[in-house]
């Protein structure tokens, strides 16, 4: 029974850690489908989770948090599209250039507008996100197994963490289901399929990549004012990064991007869980080897060594309507 | 004779009956810096017909296609659709003008299946999956009326190419294509892809639909044009009735009584053989086989000119002897040196044994054009004791070396500092000529030598092969110019679609013969 | 906007990039007012914390240092069109390979045999660890980009995992190793100058900066007087031309990785054997993604590298002093200028190109007239 107890809460908490991850790597599916490389996605959701904290802590309403950490990343993202769509510039040098920016100037402001060294303020309930529970959670949870993953697992969190994992479907429906993604998995294909079909290359990508923003935002916001109650310096502490580890293992696909998301989650959430703990046979995994674990597992599949992981063909290749 | 009379070198409307124009093109000009790609071109074309262009690389086909699809814009001239002057600043025009265009390079999204890029860009809607079964039964019902049987669900990129062709022209039929433009649509398909395309053609005429067919490729022109117009160097030359004329009138027409370079060259006097190529295959990563049992020998002291129009394996064959492309079936024996796909040489090693090469794409190969011109100097042989004092290269002898081949070789202006970016195309290519001929080879193999280069650069370039092969250098001649081959050439061969269709010497060449070779018509 | 050869080069390489640096402090210097505070002041203050106050020069010299390491890295692979952003990692990696020379033979060896067997253990570890992604560029096209991205992760985990449970002096609370014994470190400049009887401040600077300038004058030798640096380029501009030249693509992309890694990893014997003297965490502290900035703004020639590692060395400095003299600064605010400087210089580099042609030809049709 103990083990069972063990086993939920860390799928409890393998859900919590892979929310960011799902959302920025759904953001990171839209903005490389079409062709543009993202490795900013570290950058705009800590550049929004620190809008989302300060709007949060000054109107005391968690949605005005949440839509501040958006707006604030889709700027972000206009910034890259801007220096990558319209002026063709290099789209890494673009993404790491908003990664250290965010890194600075949110710091910066943040002493200069709350003087907490860095942090923003703790938020009251009101101004986060809360755990909801599913109805009848508390009688519910009383039946052995199933009532504990009913009120726990399942029910029981926040509502960001739920739109994360809507937000895989709605991603998987717009881009096989509907004229935009049709349009924007072309562009990152076959610009010149999609130039010549008399579709705007330009206004897609600049589309696409604002869907990345969007995103992005929500991740941020999830972590200052949903997870936490606050933000704080560097508080995406590479988790952006493994987000676009995460894609790359899923291979651009929503679904398959969910589930390396949920196995990165997962990895993080047993490492605490192992710290210490010595198994059977093999003795104690550093936790350091589980943090590792994401990356290596993302450069074994970059080797080829478990099937390919073919990118968007036109990925990163600025498009120039050369004759 | 016919009633028909065939001017040649003046332009000529043809005679007008009833039926309508459905376009015409009216002194079409268009320049690129130098280049005048399009010289007053005007062009009728009659709807319902099927209206062949021919002309070789160069002529100027591809570019008054452009400028009718909306990619470019005229200097002059005006466009007329269905007797409407029209402006086409865009793809978005031309389609909706009725113009649709199958490109000589598809422009299908690979990993797409057949309906999606159908749909790409004509979509009806937001939301695909309401449409996909109406856009899906379209499909089908037009694919049935015009006989072009395809799978809807299969995926572009597992597609045979001639499939992938008529996907191409599905995709403009299903936009309402009244004009579909193809152009050098059979480069890429089997004899057998062939023979069903002119079915389609044929029956896309009887749907009504007008079709200009843009090829090199005279067989084409003979099976299924109503109408053909020849251009030649930009200009159009004429315009004929197809069934009141014949290939070798227009192959005549398309390479034109030129006067020949004479060059004063003594006869030939051949040594050893030095390079022999045996039973040479190769086939391209998509399956398309590119080489086919090409056999040829080639001797000291003569120049081997390969004739053919631009496309038909000439590249690939310098890329195998020069050791760029890996030899995977037959042999290739330079000097005593076997070659094989069990002992691959690379270039670097393929030079060391005599073999230099002036490549066809000077720009991508043949120099580096951010370097500067004693950088490129030595482009190839960097690695030779002779420019290196120890580990260091020896910038100065670099230099001098620069100086000195550049006066040899009258490369403007002579400066060893100068990025070779901001040479003339001219003075680029006798660079590279200077460097290669410069390293005494035994073998030369050279590929286009004169392309965009000015007329006086282009007798001294002649004049240096010339000199090399009086001095007993084997030459391999590689030129889409056929007044070039002919000229400088003891002997040739002619390629087409990767085979070798003919081999002659030089003094008894002919040129309209060469041509209807090199237009894949079998004498 | 693809790069017009129009433009004449004494445009090319100093205007524009000037124009793009200026954009940079302009933005920042905006903020800076927004948050009330005085950008001319706060500029004043960066300069005089970054040279004039006694030490401050020597600071900012032993920062030059790390960045001359990891700009050069970058730039080398630059030229040959590879995007080596796993600086952060091959230095720490550099840092290990310190710390198993100074470990193992500190008491046994003379210290002078021991540094420099530790400088070239730096460069082979942290040659090693680019040549992992090199290899798999290669030979296996993984792209380079994401692989060395993936490395820098992958060796903090490995750093800290050695430094938790491996080779921490024990009874230690703070994940170090101990002290290299036996005076094996880099000779520190100030203690030089203090010989010689020139009174001096003492500053982290030490002889790595001197091995920066070797180094930079070694790169520039490669890249435009040797063979391998005429692969190396002609490799970065043509694939094509390169191939038809004969040169041999995967290994040339293994040795410029090779040699890039061995440049980062030269950061820890700034940093470990120069200044600290035992290993620790983080020591790496950004510079890696700094030494892409300089790059970038020193158009990968050494020369600019040694002028753009000066500017940020002087914006770290300076930004300590900014974080003491302001309460409302911190040195997050370099990081900051940091951002812009590579928004503005790499990714918007050639922003202003069309609007200066425009100008340009707009004087000289004035002057024909």
């Amino acid at each position: 029974m103990e083990y069972f107890f063990l086993l939920l809460s860390t799928l409890d908490s393998t859900l919590r850690v892979a929310t960011p991850l799902i959302l920025c790597a759904m953001a990171g599916i839209f903005s490389e489908r079409s062709g543009i490389i993202d490795i900013g996605l570290e950058g705009k959701m800590l550049a929004s989770a620190f809008a989302a904290g300060s709007m949060a802590f000054v109107s005391g309403s968690a949605w005005i948090g949440l839509l501040a950490g958006i707006s604030i990343s889709m700027l972000a993202s206009l910034i890259h599209a801007f220096a990558c769509v319209t002026h063709r510039g290099d789209q890494v040098i673009s993404g790491l250039a908003i990664n250290i920016l965010a890194s600075g100037l949110t710091v910066v402001l943040g002493i200069a507008f709350f003087r907490q060294g860095g942090q923003t303020p703790h938020l009251s309930n009101s101004g986060r996100f809360m755990s909801i529970d599913f109805p009848f959670s508390e009688s519910i949870s009383k039946f052995p197994f199933l009532g504990p993953i009913y009120s726990d697992l399942i029910g029981g969190h926040n509502l960001l963490v739920y739109l994360a994992f809507l937000s895989v479907p709605v991603t998987y429906y717009i881009i096989y289901k509907t004229r935009f993604g049709l349009r924007l998995r072309a562009v990152g294909e076959k610009p010149m399929a999609v130039d010549t079909a008399g579709i705007s290359v330009t206004w897609l990508r600049y589309r696409a990549v604002l869907c990345a923003g969007l995103l992005c935002g929500v991740a941020g916001a999830y972590l200052a004012i949903a997870h936490g109650a606050s933000f704080g310096r560097e508080m995406s502490a590479g988790k952006g990064y493994i987000a676009l580890a995460a894609m790359i293992f899923g291979k651009w696909q929503p679904r398959n991007t969910l589930l390396a998301c949920l196995l990165f989650g997962f990895l993080e959430a047993i490492s605490d869980r192992l710290q210490g703990v010595p198994l059977p046979f093999i003795g104690e995994i550093p936790v350091q080897l589980m943090q590792g674990l994401p990356y290596i597992l993302t450069v074994v599949l970059l080797a080829g060594f478990i099937g390919r992981a073919i990118a968007p063909a036109a990925i990163g290749q600025p498009y120039i309507k050369e004759r | 004779m016919s009633t028909n009379q065939i001017d040649k070198g003046r332009e000529k409307s043809l005679p007008l009956n009833s039926q309508s124009k459905i376009l015409e093109l009216k002194n079409i000009t268009k320049r690129f810096g130098p280049v005048l790609a399009n010289d007053n071109v005007s062009l009728d074309v009659i709807e319902g017909t099927i209206h062949g262009i021919v002309g070789e690389n160069g002529a100027g086909k591809s570019t008054l296609m452009s400028i009718l699809f909306g990619f470019y814009q005229s200097d002059n001239g005006i466009i007329k659709v269905f007797n409407k002057e029209v402006i086409i600043n865009s793809s978005q025009k031309a389609i909706s003008l009725g113009i649709g265009m199958v490109h000589q390079h598809f422009m299908l999204v690979p990993t797409f299946s057949v309906l999606e890029n159908v749909i790409l860009g004509n979509e009806n809607g937001s939301i695909l999956s309401k449409n996909l079964s109406s856009a899906r039964d379209k499909l089908i019902k037009l694919s049935n009326s015009f006989g072009l049987e395809v799978n809807p669900d299969a995926l572009i990129q597992n597609l045979p190419v001639g499939m992938q062709q008529r996907v191409e022209i599905l995709k403009s039929l299903s936009r309402g294509a009244k004009i579909l433009v193809l152009d050098e649509p059979t480069g890429v398909l089997t004899p057998q892809e062939t023979e069903a395309l002119f079915g389609i053609l044929k029956s896309l005429k009887e749907q009504g639909v007008t079709v200009i067919l843009i090829t090199h490729k005279l067989k084409e022109i003979m099976a299924v044009t109503d109408f053909v117009s020849v251009m030649r160097n930009g200009k159009m030359v004429s315009n004929l009735v197809t069934q009141n004329t014949s290939t070798g009138e227009i192959a005549e027409l398309m390479v034109g009584r030129k006067v020949l370079f004479s060059i004063d060259k003594k006869a030939s006097q051949p040594g050893d053989t030095l390079l022999q190529v045996s039973n040479l295959n190769l086939t391209k990563d998509d399956g398309h086989q590119v080489l086919k049992n090409i056999n040829f020998h080639l001797k000291a002291g003569e120049i081997l000119g390969v004739a053919g129009v631009a496309g038909n394996g000439q590249s690939e064959l310098l890329d195998s002897l020069s050791g760029i492309l890996p030899i995977k079936e037959g042999s290739i024996k330079i000097m005593d040196q076997e070659i094989f796909s069990q002992n691959e040489m690379d270039p670097k090693e393929i030079r060391k044994l005599g073999v230099s090469h002036v490549p066809e794409d000077r720009q991508s190969r043949g120099i580096v054009l951010p370097f500067q011109n004693r950088e490129n100097s030595i482009l190839g042989f960097h690695y030779l004791d002779k420019w290196n004092k120890g580990i260091f290269l020896d910038n100065s002898k670099i230099s001098s070396y620069l100086q000195n081949i550049s006066e040899q070789f009258d490369v403007r202006p002579n400066n060893p500092f100068l990025k070779s970016a901001n040479l003339s195309g001219g003075n680029q290519q006798k660079l590279v000529l200077a460097r290669e001929i410069d390293s005494k080879p035994k073998i030369l193999l050279v590929g286009q030598p004169t392309r965009g280069v000015d007329i006086g650069a282009i007798e001294f370039i002649h004049k240096h092969l010339i000199e090399m092969r009086d001095n007993g250098v084997a030459v391999l001649l590689v030129s889409v110019e056929l007044d070039e081959i002919m000229s400088l050439s003891d002997r040739i061969i002619v390629m087409n679609n990767g085979e070798i269709v003919g081999e002659v010497l030089s003094k008894e060449a002919n040129e309209k013969d060469i041509g209807l070779l090199m237009a894949g018509v079998k004498s | 906007m693809s790069k017009p050869v129009t433009l004449p080069r004494w445009i090319d390489i100093l205007l524009i990039p000037l124009l793009n640096l200026l954009t940079a402090f302009v933005v920042s210097g905006l903020v800076i007012a927004a948050l009330g505070e005085n950008p001319f002041f706060a500029l004043s203050v960066m300069i005089k914390g970054a040279f004039y106050y006694p030490g401050s020069l020597g600071y900012t010299l032993y920062y030059t240092t790390n960045f001359m390491f990891t700009g050069l890295a970058v730039a080398l692979a630059f030229h040959a069109r590879l995007f080596n952003i796993g600086g952060e990692g091959q230095a720490y990696i550099g840092g290990l390979g310190v710390a198993v020379f100074c470990l193992s033979l500190d008491h046994y060896l003379y210290s002078w045999i021991v540094v420099i067997l530790a400088i070239f253990g730096a460069s082979i570890f942290g040659a090693t660890w680019a040549l992992i992604p090199g290899y798999l560029q290669a030979k296996r096209g993984s792209h380079i980009v994401i692989t060395t991205i993936m490395f820098n992760f992958i060796a903090a985990s490995l750093m800290v995992y050695l430094l938790v449970n491996v080779i921490i002096e024990p009874g230690q609370m703070s994940p170090e190793t101990r002290d290299f014994k036996n005076g094996v470190g880099l000779l520190q400049i100030h203690k030089a100058l203090n010989f010689f009887g020139i009174p001096s401040t003492a500053t982290p600077l030490n002889l790595s900066f001197l091995i920066a300038i070797l180094a930079s004058i070694f790169v520039w030798l490669l890249i435009w007087h040797t063979k391998l640096g005429y692969d190396i380029r002609t490799l970065g501009n043509s694939e094509t031309a390169a191939e038809y030249a004969g040169i041999n693509v995967p290994r040339t992309i293994m040795i410029v990785m090779c040699i890039s890694g061995a440049l980062a990893g030269l950061v820890a014997v700034n940093e470990i054997l120069g200044v600290h003297n035992r290993l620790l965490l983080g020591f790496t502290a950004g510079y890696g993604f700094t030494g892409i900035a300089v790059a970038l703004m020193g158009r990968n020639h050494p020369i600019g590298i040694f002028l753009a590692s000066l500017l940020f060395g002087t914006l770290y400095q300076g930004g300590a002093e900014l974080d003491f003299e302001f309460s409302t600064i911190t040195r997050e605010m370099v990081l900051m200028i940091q951002g812009l400087i590579i928004l503005f210089s790499g990714a918007l580099a050639y922003m202003y190109n069309p609007i200066v042609e425009k100008i340009l030809i707009n004087l000289i049709g004035k002057v024909k007239d």
